[in-house]
């Protein structure tokens, strides 16, 4: 019986073999005939970077079109940011990028095919290219900037991780949580800042960690932690989904600061600039008042940067490899950075959350987006 | 020389069966080693202009997140590697005590199964139905929200005799601590352990040679316990002191508490698959031909003799083999700990990939170590079933 196992074993030596060979192998393999083609191409392409783009450069914008719609990975299960409702329509102002992304590319704002991924799956989902954009309230990080081969765009939302718990436990501070349970979500950088800013206070806790957000949430509406952790933006939004959003309080401790952005994949800096200035044009767009109701009758404005930015005057959307009309099809089909906060996080959703930070630089926020020009 | 004279009347090597097969082998071999270099290369390739590279240095990384349970002293300043070890220690934990309980109830089940008694036997075959036709998936998950998390709050816990808790928090338990005693406490069950080896094996060479020896079941484990309470009475103080578990705060406070996340996954993998182990059981003992049952019957055996003396050792052969498998199973399906939050070696593992973005190196070294495990199983299983096999005369 025991003989029976030793082809499976010698198959797991000659696979543990030729993967040695192969990690180790590119460079001395040049002298022979075959494989030698392999190991030219990562030699020629750097000669080639110098003088002309990189090789990644163009390739998403061409698939996107070549496909004829967006795939943008997004969030299911946080309303206001992304959230889908029972007749499968996906709603939130990370949605509502997307569809200003669609927009950007083809004038048409339905143009977007919406994938949800876990917070998971999510980078793995972009490098692979099963999404072109990921657009999922993802935190803009050092190693998820760089080693997870993923660069963040301007941020869309400022946000900072807070602490809810039931209002009748009496817990009114991060010390009164001390030897509680608390549930979190894995794969996220709450999970992290949690520990992080427990151990900082010396409070000890247990964690009670969920694959998903509505894992999470069921765990803690069932009262198998006393707290819940994630961004308040996060927790606002999960609370009005409680059976009793009323019996529940945020803590006032802000644990982290979360710049929330949609995020692009390395290598292709042309499809990085439309990511990036597409959250430009929702901005400027605010806050040159510009609207989807009056964005037709802003051909006659004074103002020649609003003129630039609509393409009325100038070549900006060649520049990015779009339409001279790209940023009037945001503004006309989706509306400005102010209409879709509003549309999902304003005073009159249940998941109003005030603008705070999120307001223009002219009134006290951090949105600043750079010159048309 | 014969050989070559042999070889002259054979037919040319290309017409040679013996030759033609192994040729088919080898390109065979060719063939499977081409592809997978091909499909290693394009994933490094894909890697590389990602800019990335594979390499598990990144395993000596601080992990920097808190795990709920761990059976080793990590905490959120050890590096990956530690975390991974945890959820390895957790896995092989739920494994064990799922594997030893599914056994036992398994075992009561396929006897059950063929029991004289009508209401007995339809209550095991009604059990076993159930559980065959249900998702373990969601079992696991109906264990979790709709059973271990719907006991009582903290601080409405019951309190069953014994200082039992129980919360939906976890079900805690009296537990022993060490005291300074303790090392040397171990010391004595160490020899305990060893004086019941020897005890077993003695009898065992005595029962050969005379055919006739106590019962090593009776007297080994009685020797283990007289050596261990000796131990216990020689030294100055109690080895271990007895810790209560209480409701303080928020939490629970000492015993041994079992949280809902363990305590599903074993409930769920336990009774899924001793109803397996019970089908398994069943068809061992039915593969015992009446006549062994009636012959012993009439030497005067009982029923309960009939079935550790004759049945049992019998149906052994027919069922280690695809009992095997059902702890392989068990082993696998722990993965799916996931689903309930429960800190096992898939859990772990998908965090650190999560972390640490080494999608790749963490799904082969998972892969690799539930390879390891099922082969190290099914090499033992194998062992034993040799050995158990009957000895045709």
């Amino acid at each position: 019986m025991t003989k029976k196992l030793y082809p499976i074993f010698g198959l797991l030596l000659a696979t543990a073999v030729l993967l040695a060979a192969c990690g180790g192998g590119a460079a001395p393999a040049a002298g022979n005939g075959e494989p030698a083609a392999a190991t030219e191409a990562p030699a020629a392409a750097p000669a080639e970077v110098v003088f002309t783009t990189p090789s990644g450069y163009g390739v998403t914008l061409e698939a996107v079109r070549a496909r004829g719609h967006l795939i943008c990975g997004a969030n299911s299960q946080v309303p206001g940011f992304g959230y889908v409702d029972a007749d499968g329509n996906f709603s939130g102002v990370d949605v509502d990028y997307c569809r200003a992304l669609a927009a950007a590319v083809f004038g048409d704002a339905n143009a977007v095919e919406f994938r949800p991924v876990t917070a998971a799956e999510r980078f793995t989902a972009l490098q692979s290219g099963e999404i072109d954009v990921l657009s999922r309230n993802t935190t803009w990080s050092t190693l998820r900037d760089t080693e997870l081969g993923g660069n963040f765009v301007h941020t869309t939302f400022y946000d900072g991780q807070g602490l809810m718990v039931r209002e009748d436990s009496g817990i009114t501070t991060l010390e009164d949580l001390d030897g509680g349970t608390i549930c979190v979500q894995t794969g996220t950088t709450t999970e992290l800042n949690l520990a992080d800013v427990f151990a900082a206070a010396g409070v000890s806790y247990t964690p009670a960690v969920f694959e998903d957000a509505d894992g999470t949430f069921a765990a803690y509406a069932e009262e198998r932690c006393d707290a819940v952790t994630t961004d308040k933006s996060g927790l606002i939004s999960r609370r009005t989904v409680l059976a009793d959003p009323n019996a529940h309080i945020i803590l006032d401790v802000t644990m982290s600061k979360e710049p929330l952005g949609p995020m692009v994949r390395h290598g292709d800096d042309q499809w990085f600039d439309i990511a990036q200035w597409t959250v430009f044009a929702l901005i400027s767009a605010e806050e040159f008042g510009i609207t989807s109701a009056n964005v037709a009758s802003m051909s006659g404005s004074a103002n020649p940067e609003v003129l630039r930015l609509l393409g009325h005057e100038g070549e900006l959307g060649a520049a990015l490899g779009l339409s001279s009309d790209w940023a009037y099809n945001i503004i006309s089909q989706v509306g400005n950075y102010e209409e879709v906060y509003n549309r999902s996080l304003g005073p009159d959703t249940p998941t109003y959350i005030p603008r705070g930070l999120n307001s223009l630089y002219t009134e006290g926020g951090l949105l600043y987006a750079p010159p048309f020009r | 020389m014969a050989n070559a004279h042999k070889a002259s009347a054979s037919p040319p090597f290309w017409r040679d069966e013996r030759v033609l097969k192994l040729l088919a082998q080898v390109i065979f071999g060719a063939a499977v080693l081409f592809f997978g270099n091909m499909l290693f290369g394009n994933m490094v390739n894909g890697l590389r202009q990602q800019g990335t590279t594979l390499g598990l240095s990144f395993l000596q990384n601080t992990s920097g997140f808190d795990l709920a349970e761990t059976l080793n002293s990590y905490t959120r300043s050890s590096a990956y590697w530690q975390a991974f070890m945890a959820g390895l220690y957790n896995t092989l934990l739920v494994s064990a005590v799922g594997i030893l309980f599914a056994t036992i109830l398994g075992v009561i089940l396929g006897v059950a199964r063929l029991s004289s008694n009508v209401l007995v036997r339809f209550l095991a075959t009604a059990y076993l139905e159930l559980m065959r036709n249900l998702s373990l998936l969601v079992f696991l998950i109906f264990w979790y929200l709709g059973v271990f998390l719907k006991l009582p709050l903290v601080r409405e816990a019951i309190t069953w005799p014994g200082n039992v808790l129980l919360t939906n928090r976890g079900i805690a338990i009296p537990w022993g601590l060490p005291t300074e005693t303790w090392p040397t406490f171990k010391l004595f069950l160490i020899a305990g352990l060893v004086l019941a080896i020897a005890l077993i094996l003695y009898f065992r060479w005595q029962g050969k040679r005379t055919g006739k020896s106590p019962l090593a079941i009776v007297w080994a484990p009685l020797a283990f316990l007289a050596v261990a309470v000796a131990g216990w009475l020689l030294q100055p103080s109690a080895p271990l002191s007895l810790d209560l578990p209480a409701v303080q705060g928020l939490n629970i406070r000492g015993g041994r508490i079992f949280t809902p996340e363990f305590m599903a996954l074993v409930s769920g993998l336990v009774l899924y698959t001793a109803a397996f182990i019970g089908e398994v059981v069943r068809a061992g003992i039915q593969a015992v031909s009446k006549g062994q049952v009636e012959a012993s019957r009439a030497l005067g055996l009982s029923s309960f003799q009939t079935l550790r003396l004759v049945v049992f050792p019998q149906a052994l052969q027919v069922i280690i083999p695809p009992l095997t498998s059902q702890y392989l199973n068990l082993t696998k399906n722990s993965s799916l700990a996931i689903a309930v939050g429960y800190p096992d070696l898939f859990y772990v593992s998908n965090t650190i990939l999560n972390q640490s973005g080494r999608a790749v190196e963490m799904i082969t070294l998972v892969m690799l170590t539930y390879l390891f495990f099922s082969l190290v199983t099914s090499v033992f299983m194998n062992w034993y079933n040799a050995r158990a096999r009957l000895v045709e005369r």
